[in-house]
This record gives structure tokens, sequence and C-alpha cells, in this order.
């Protein structure tokens, strides 16, 4: 790790004019647009946005998990520093290759929605985890064992031994989450992308989970990519935000600036449709209509079809160019463009 | 997996009880029995004068006098304890000596049929899916239609007449004229494992064609779940994924129906039987129909039926080894 914290000046992640389309019978549907971000050692990327935004399959294509029919076009480059300190640019490995092999898992790492589909239910939870184990480091099976058990355990699952031979559907919903981080965990990976980590579980168990990631980054030093729809998770684990909304960011800053001094009015509705303690009674503002198709995105800015400030003629023409706010906030917005002008 | 097996070995047993029921029945079905037809072929013609009396007589010679539940525990206790089906009228010897040899020959037509079409069907299945959508995947898909849509008599006669006419061999029958009454041999076997092939090609071909589907769709099911994806996001390599998560989930529905399998052989075999001239069980069953030969029918329904419930526990026992859900719900 310490030879790693020498080089935190450098960006782990550099994500640049990220452009994803999949081929369907319907026709080409661009699910992300143009999309940059970066993410340092050891910190807390959040990518925030409604389904359909694109926020899953901008972070899956780091892995290039993305199905068969999806494009990564050729300007788009997601440029990663590996563990050794050379720097790869991911949309150019072939498919097969084994470098990227080497990449998934050994050096960034996916945890799922959806903890039960993402197990195989006709392996025990320790095959899965020791597979992993045996994938990217050179170890004998029975320590590879251990390793696992060992995982188990420092996830909080209690009789990690039992455990490791048990199936996934013998498993809770909070356990097998749990599970599903030993199983990153025990790859040792740089950077590990969450996505929608907690969002199938109940409330308390997702408290649980995100305490339990916030300790184990601390220990082990990662950096993570938090995929939420949920600005209030959001808010307790990252360090820094991208807004998402139809393949497009339209807002990014520190979690300060997002949370407490939103500039965009995407933004700003998001956080006004989250119920409150302090404000009991009233009622919570809805976004009206509908995340417009993919097949028929708007041109300007994807968010005009809803948004209440509207500028007719301007927005529904051209995609705004970054304003930056202050050092750290940046937004996507007419509103903001003209003052600079 | 003890407790399972004892589950499914006692509801087979079940099973087999309310089975041998049934064939009694369906053997007491026939208007007539077997001494009507003996007197019809012994005095017909001769004029001679038949009354009840004599009927009588030959019912109780037969053992044919006795009431039914007595008959039937007659019969099924000779089979549970000596193996013995009784009589056979019509040949004048026992159901064991007429039906013999053609159990062994029926069960390794079934048997090799069963094996052509899981050797043919899962592979090229789990091939087909990987590569969906490609020319091979499309050739497959039309051979599967030609499979379900050829009938297999006219299959088996277009075999019949490639290999007399380019390959100078018989494929009618199990047996090489010189080996037909040879005493068993290691080169009687090999050439009934020769006499085998065209056969078992024949019966297979319509079960590949159905299970080779069964096993693309199920694939192609699998290769899109999300613990496909885990396990590839945990780098693990192209085809060692394939073989260690869908391609095992996609033979469970081929596993689950080994017993329509079997059924749907010995639905076909008389039909193939009787072009290829195999002597099997169907026509034999046929045959003692026609001449009310009861207790060789009875013989034959209860050992085919047998065979197909004993291949359902077989598929029963493999899918709770392939799946360790099947144990879970089951208890």
């Amino acid at each position: 790790m310490e030879n790693i914290k020498e080089k935190t000046d450098d960006n782990l992640l550099e994500v640049k004019n990220l452009k994803i389309s999949f081929k369907t019978d319907e026709g080409i549907i661009t699910a992300v647009d143009g999309v940059n971000f970066t993410v340092k050692h050891g910190e807390t990327l959040g990518i925030v946005g409604e389904s359909g935004s694109g926020k899953s399959v901008s972070t899956w294509s780091i892995m290039r998990l993305l199905p068969k029919n999806s494009i990564i076009d050729k300007k788009s480059s997601i440029r990663f520093r590996k563990k050794d300190g050379k720097v790869v640019d991911i949309t150019k490995l072939k498919a097969r290759s084994k470098e990227l092999r080497k990449i998934r898992g050994g050096e960034v790492a996916l945890i799922f929605q959806e903890p039960m589909s993402s197990f195989s239910p006709v392996y025990t939870i320790g095959n899965q985890i020791s597979e992993a184990v045996l994938q990217h480091r050179d170890v004998s099976k029975e320590e590879a064992q251990e390793i696992a058990i060992d995982m188990l355990d420092r996830v909080g699952i209690a009789n990690p031994r039992q455990r490791f031979k048990q199936y996934p559907f013998e498993l809770s919903g909070g356990m097998r989450q749990r599970a599903m981080i030993a199983v990153a965990l025990s790859m040792n990976p740089a950077l590990l992308i969450a996505d929608e980590p907690t969002t199938s579980l109940d409330v308390t168990i997702q408290a649980q989970i995100l305490e339990l990631m916030n300790e184990l980054q601390e220990e082990l030093g990662m950096a993570i990519i938090f995929i939420t729809h949920n600005l209030g998770v959001i808010a307790q684990v990252a360090d820094k935000i991208e807004v998402m909304y139809l393949g497009k960011i339209l807002e990014r800053g520190t979690t300060k600036d997002i949370i407490q001094n939103p500039q965009h009015p995407y933004t700003q509705a998001l956080l006004k449709a989250i119920p409150r303690l302090d404000h009991i009674g009233e009622r919570l503002n809805a976004i009206s209509g509908d995340i417009p198709s993919p097949l028929s995105r708007p041109t300007g800015c994807p968010f005009y079809t809803r948004c209440e400030k509207v500028i007719p003629g301007i927005c529904d023409v051209k995609m705004p160019n970054p304003t930056k706010l202050s050092d750290t906030h940046t937004v996507y917005c007419f509103l903001y463009e003209e003052k600079n002008v | 997996m003890i407790k399972f097996l004892v589950q499914r070995t006692l509801g087979m047993i079940v099973t087999m009880f309310f089975v041998s029921i049934m064939v009694f029945i369906i053997m007491e079905l026939p208007p007539g029995d077997y001494a009507e037809r003996w007197a019809f072929r012994k005095f017909s013609g001769t004029g001679a004068q038949i009354t009840q009396a004599d009927l009588d007589n030959i019912r109780a010679n037969f053992g044919l006098d006795r009431p039914a539940p007595e008959r039937y525990f007659k019969w099924i206790s000779n089979i549970v304890l000596h193996g013995d089906f009784g009589e056979a009228f019509a040949f004048q010897t026992s159901v064991n000596n007429v039906i013999g040899q053609k159990i062994w020959l029926t069960l390794a037509i079934l048997f090799s049929t069963l094996i052509v079409t899981y050797i043919i069907s899962i592979p090229v299945g789990m091939y087909a899916a990987v590569r969906r959508n490609s020319l091979e995947d499309y050739a497959l898909t039309v051979f599967s239609y030609l499979g379900f849509a050829l009938p297999n008599f006219l299959l088996a006669l277009i075999l019949l007449y490639i290999s007399i006419t380019y390959f100078d061999t018989s494929v009618g029958g199990l047996f090489s004229p010189d080996y037909a009454d040879a005493p068993w041999s290691m080169d009687k076997a090999l050439d009934l494992l020769s006499h085998l092939v065209v056969p078992a090609i024949i019966l297979a071909w319509s079960a590949t064609a159905f299970q080779l589907q069964t096993v693309r769709a199920t694939m192609l099911d699998e290769l899109n779940t999300l613990s496909v994806t885990a396990a590839r996001a945990r780098g693990v390599p192209e085809w060692k994924l394939l073989l260690k998560y869908p391609a095992r989930l996609a033979i469970n529905p081929v596993v689950s129906t080994i017993g329509f399998d079997a059924n749907r052989i010995f639905s076909e075999l008389p039909i193939v039987a009787l072009v290829l001239g195999l002597p099997e069980l169907g026509q034999l069953l046929l045959k003692s129909y026609l001449d009310l030969d009861m207790f060789v029918a009875g013989a034959i329904l209860l050992i085919l039926t047998f065979m197909i419930v004993f291949m359902n526990f077989l598929s029963d026992i493999f899918l709770a080894i392939l799946d360790p859900r099947v144990k879970l719900i089951e208890g």
C-alpha cells in the first residue's frame, strides 16, 4: 500500500469522452454520451442518477463487462493505473486477453445490486470465493480456502467456516451481500465498483453494509465508485459526486457542493424529492414527466423536457458547456453559462 | 442425500404397485380369454361341439377360473419373489423364455439411443448457444426441424437403402447371420454393437433434435445471468466460465427428462423395428394381444413401464447430485 500512497497525485482512473451505444433491433441506442470522470487512490466517487441514466453502463465498461452488442466509441478512453504503475487504456484491450482478465478482479472488482443472482446457486459460497482468490493470487487450494474464510470473517459473517460450505440460498440477503463484498475484496483490488450494493436490502441492513464498506476502505485503502439513485446513501459514503441524467453528467462536485449547494435544476429537484424528518407533513416534490426513451433523446440538454427553468430556444438546441463554479464544483447548465459569458 | 434416496425409492415402489394393478386391469380388459382362443384354435373346422363345461375345464387347466384379485396376487408375487412372469400359452413355454433375450436387446437399443442422443445434443446445443445467430447455429436449427419433421420409419428406410446400396451391409436385425445363433462371445458383442448404431441413430434423431433445442435455450438463458457476469468480473477465463456455470445448469432439463426420452423411444421403437427387422418387444406385445396371451402382454407392459419409472428415478437422483437446490425443496 505504501508505494501506492506515494503516487496519490496521479489519478487511479481517468475516464474521458466515454460514449457507449448498443445495437438493438430498434436501432442504435446511445446509453452514455461524452462522460468524463476521475478517481484518485483511496477516494470514493458517487455516481447518482435515475434508472436508465447510464451509471451502470459507464462503470461496467471499466471492466469491459458490457454485452456483445455494445459499442464503445473509438475516441473514448478509460485510463487505469495498475498496481505495477503502468497505465493502460482499458478500451483498447483485447476482449479475451490475459491482461484484461488480470484487471477484472485483481485491479477492479465489482459488487452487484442483486446478491442472490450474482452467486451461482449450484456452487457453495466458499467455492466462488476460492475461485476468485485462485484466479489472482499464487496460492494453493488450501491457502485460498484460508484466505476466503478469513475474508468472510472480516466482512462480519459469523461462523465463517460453516458459511464457507453453504450455498447462496442458505444465507440471508444481508449475509449474501457481505459474502459478495468478501469475494470482491479477497482479490485485493485497487478500485471497487459498487453498483447499487444496498438497493435490494432493507434499511437497517443497508446501514450496516455502508458502515462495513467505510471500515474496509479505511483498512485496505482501495478507491470506490459507488453507484446509487439514493442521494441519502451517497451523502454518507462519497467524497465527490457526479450527477448523471440520460447518459450525460449534469453536475459534479464534492459531496458538500452537491448536497448543500446544488446548482443544476435536476440536482435541486432530486434533493427536494427526498423526505426529510424536519419537514414532516409537507408534500414531496416529484420531478414531473418520465425520463425520455434513449431512442428519442432530446437534442440539447437532456433534461430540458422536464426542467422547470428551461430557456426555450437555447436549452433544446445544444448541450451547455461546463461552467466551473469553484475548483471542485462544475455544472452543465445555461443558467450559469450565460452569467459567465 | 440418504433420506432423499429412501424417499425416491419408496415413491418408485408405490408407483410400480399402482402400475402393476393398472397393467393387470388392462390384461383383463379385452373380451374373452385365452381359454376361448385355445378352444377356437384347436377345434375350429373339426366340427367338434364345445360345451360350456369343456370351456370351464380348459379355463381351470390354465388357472383362469380363479377370481381376479387372487390371480393378480399370484401373478405379482411370482414376479416379485421369483422373477417368474407366468406362462406364455401361445408359445407353450414360460414368458421368461419368450421375452428373455428380447428384453436385453430392447434395453440395448434403449441405452445406445439415449447415449447417442446425449452425446450429440448436449455439447452441440451448448455450442449453438455460445455461437448464437452464427451460420453454424442456423444450420443446427434446420437440422433440428428436420429431426422433428422426418418420420422415423422414413429415415429407417433411407438408411437401410443407403447401407445396402453403398456399403453392402445389412442393417436388418441385430446380429449378422454368422452370429445369430452363436453363443455369446466378444465378437458377437461387437457384432451387436455395430448393428446397434443404425437403429440408435434413427431413434435418437428426433430426441436429439428436441434436446438440442432445450440445451440451447437453457444455455442462452444461463449465459445472460448475473452470476456468469459476476464470475467474468472475477477474471475467470471464458471457456472455464462457460463450463463451470451455464453448461452445468444447461444439463438439468435434459437430465430431468430422461424418463420422457425413454418413453418416446419405446413408443417409436416398434415401427422402426418393423422396418429394420429388429427383434424387440413392441411387435411381440401386439401379437400377444391378438392371441389374448395375456401373461406375455402383461410382462412386456410391466417391464417397459418399470424401465420408464426407473429412468425417472435415475433422473431425480442425477438432478439432486447436479443441483443442490433440489434436495432443499424435497427436504
